[in-house]
């Protein structure tokens, strides 16, 4: 039974020493380390070093449009301000010199702009970075909360609060009541579209339709259950529009969006790891049971930000990581905090549209951001399939 | 992807301690395996030493993919024990196991497509914040090159054909630099000369001193190149030992239920393992 070395025929499998040197590299590699010519191949070729450039491209990208944009949107709308008295308002603020403007542009600028250009920010960060989130937690690339149903289901709870007229936790309740729904959708959409580590296109579109159809019929209870000022605002928020933002809207949902994006990038390499599939995951030291508990509350923790004070926003989620990782490669480390950043982008660019296209009229942000989506999610959906052969 | 990832949140994780030839890395003691209301594994035990390659073989169904999930703690016990580094693979947590096992699946897959060498990279992800983090570049490219994918570390895993990925994933298992290596049919989807390759990769592994577990249909292959081989046959362990000793006419005609020769090669005397067939 117990069998030593010398049972085996001695140098095991036939001859080892007739082999080129390249053709153990291994044993080479620790033996001859000092004296070794490198001929060795490189340690990183050359492609993924020139692209390991392109994160950094796209976040310096991004911000600097993220300004840009800041400013625009600061600046343009019905009472146009420029942007040098944008700036000097700012640096007056801070306390680095500038002044401030006269009443009625100060004011339009610090009770109007800002606080909808920090919620814009807010919403499109979340948004971007629980799409990131739920694609790698999900091992899918067409998972989001609005497709799949947890934006709904966080919605479900606003529209609870609203319809009920609780406000027992103050500016808090909305965003309160919609994380708990979208913990629980997250949580159900999770245990039922799974089997195996793995989430397949089918089921998870599937469960995305039955969960927004329950979900749409709660709310529509609760729409029925309202009274008629309580439907007006329901109704008003459900278009997805950032055009009530108020500085304690922006209070309301800030913490649960700091929260949110701050934690999710401690996840990164393991979200990588997750790419591999759970048991692989799990044998490089992955806690994949807690990794799973934790990015599903931080996903609904941001979902719930972003729907509670501007209603259900698809696609950010959906397009802004897909686009970064066609550009920088699927790795999280860059993917995560690139979607926030992204999404912010979007956002704001996507507010700055809904209320300047039409002026003095202003588009949904909603609609706007679904008549630019729906498009990209049609096109992803048939390139999905088209690599893997058919659904079924 | 590299630092930030999980300062502060580590738990204090065991070091793994040093390994002398001989030593028991992964065993398991009376094992039974249930999946689901079928027994798949009833009583088996097995030893896997330092310095040994260590092959499961026998027919479909027999038990070998489920003992080697067990030895990796994939799947749990429904009676008896698997240690690994002598201790019970449930007091182990997935950060401390994975400084000590490396698992092959047998089948890679990737959700996203990660470039090869970020893939084998993965492979250092139980290093993360340690000194060996050091070894990184070195430990990619040695298993790199010695599953012969250096060629294509750029491109995209998805792009790769099933052979080649096969690789990349048997690169990233041996960058990871663990003591106990369990590979679930590491030449399935390989040509001639790359199974050569890889079980000669075994070979090095278990002459630096590392226990190597591998699940192989070939026996031509697992007579060459393991120092040991268990024959499962419907959840039981029914030989363990030198191939040349438990690789007999009767034994192998038996368990595969299909009529086997066993015969010296001419030339080198090795054991050589053929399907009697018809004239």
């Amino acid at each position: 039974m117990t069998v030593t070395d010398e049972a085996v025929p001695d140098d095991g499998p036939p001859p080892a020493e007739d082999l080129p040197v390249e053709d153990m590299p291994d044993r080479a590699d620790r033996a001859h380390q000092a004296d070794r010519v490198p001929e060795a191949p490189p340690v990183r070729a050359p492609s993924p070093r020139t692209r390991r450039g392109a994160p950094w491209l796209l976040t310096v990208a991004l911000a600097v449009l993220l300004l840009l944009l800041t400013l625009a949107s600061a600046g343009l709308g019905a009472y146009e301000i420029s942007p040098g008295d944008v700036l000097s308002s700012v640096a007056h603020r801070v306390g680095l010199g500038g002044g401030e403007l006269d009443r009625v542009p100060e004011s339009v600028l610090w009770n109007v702009r800002f606080p909808r250009i920090v919620l814009a920010l807010l919403v499109g960060a979340s948004l971007g970075c629980a799409g990131a989130l739920m694609q790698g937690v999900f091992g899918n690339p067409l998972a989001e909360p609005g497709v799949i149903g947890v934006s709904s289901g966080a919605a479900v709870g606003a529209v609870a609060v609203i319809s009920l007229g609780l406000d027992f936790l103050g500016t808090w309740t909305v965003p309160a009541f919609a994380f708990v729904a979208g913990l629980g959708t997250a949580l159900l959409v999770y245990s039922m579209s799974r089997s195996g580590g793995r989430t397949e296109v089918v089921t998870l579109i599937l469960t995305g339709i039955a969960v927004n159809a329950f979900a749409g019929a709660l709310i529509g209870l609760f729409i029925f259950l309202a009274d008629t000022a309580a439907v007006n605002q329901i109704t008003f928020w459900q278009l997805g529009s950032l055009s009530q933002a108020t500085w304690p809207k922006v209070w309301a949902v800030l913490p649960c969006a700091a929260a949110g994006l701050a934690v999710a990038p401690f996840y990164a390499r393991k979200l990588d790891l997750l790419s591999l599939g759970e048991r692989p995951a799990r044998h490089l030291g992955v806690d994949v049971e807690r990794l799973r508990v934790v990015l599903v509350l931080v996903v609904a923790l941001l979902t719930a930000a972003a729907v509670s004070v501007s209603g259900v926003i698809g696609f950010v989620g959906l397009v802004v990581p897909h686009l970064l990782r066609m550009a920088a490669g699927p790795g999280h480390r860059f993917l995560i905090p690139g979607s926030a950043l992204g999404g912010a982008v979007v956002l704001l660019a996507g507010d700055l549209a809904a209320r300047t296209v039409a002026e003095p009229a202003e588009l949904p942000l909603g609609v706007l951001t679904a008549l630019f989506g729906s498009p990209f999610f049609f096109w992803l959906l048939r390139r999905t399939r088209r690599r893997q052969g058919g659904w079924a | 992807m590299k630092k930030l990832n999980l300062r502060g949140l580590r738990t204090r994780t065991v070091r793994p301690g040093p390994v002398a030839p001989g030593d028991v890395l992964a065993e398991a003691a009376d094992l039974h395996v249930r999946l689901g209301a079928r027994e798949v594994l009833s009583g088996v035990d097995v030893e896997a030493r330092a310095g040994e390659v260590l092959a499961l073989v026998g027919p479909n169904g027999a038990g070998k993919s489920t003992l080697l999930g067990a030895l990796a703690a994939d799947l749990p016990a429904a009676g008896g024990v698997v240690r690994v580094h002598g201790r019970p693979v449930s007091d182990w947590s997935a950060p401390e196991l994975a400084l000590r096992r490396a698992v092959l699946p047998q089948s890679a897959s990737l959700s996203f497509p990660f470039p090869v060498e970020d893939v084998v990279r993965m492979g250092r992800a139980p290093w993360a914040g340690r000194p060996e983090e050091e070894e990184d570049d070195a430990a990619v490219a040695s298993a790199m090159a010695a599953t012969e994918v250096t060629g294509f570390a750029a491109r995209p895993f998805s792009a790769l054909s099933g052979g080649e990925r096969a690789r990349v994933a048997l690169a990233r298992v041996l960058a990871q630099r663990a003591r106990l290596l369990l590979l679930d049919e590491p030449t399935a989807a390989l040509d001639l000369r790359h199974q050569e390759l890889v079980l000669r990769v075994c070979r090095e592994r278990a002459r630096e001193g590392d226990a190597v577990v591998v699940v192989l249909h070939d026996l031509g292959l697992a007579a060459a190149y393991a120092h040991r081989v268990v024959i499962l046959c419907a959840g039981r362990a029914v030989a363990d030992g030198a191939p040349a000793e438990v690789f007999t006419d009767r034994l192998l005609s038996d368990v595969y239920k299909q009529p086997v020769e066993v015969f010296p090669h001419p030339r080198t005397g090795a054991v050589m393992v053929a399907p009697v067939r018809g004239s």
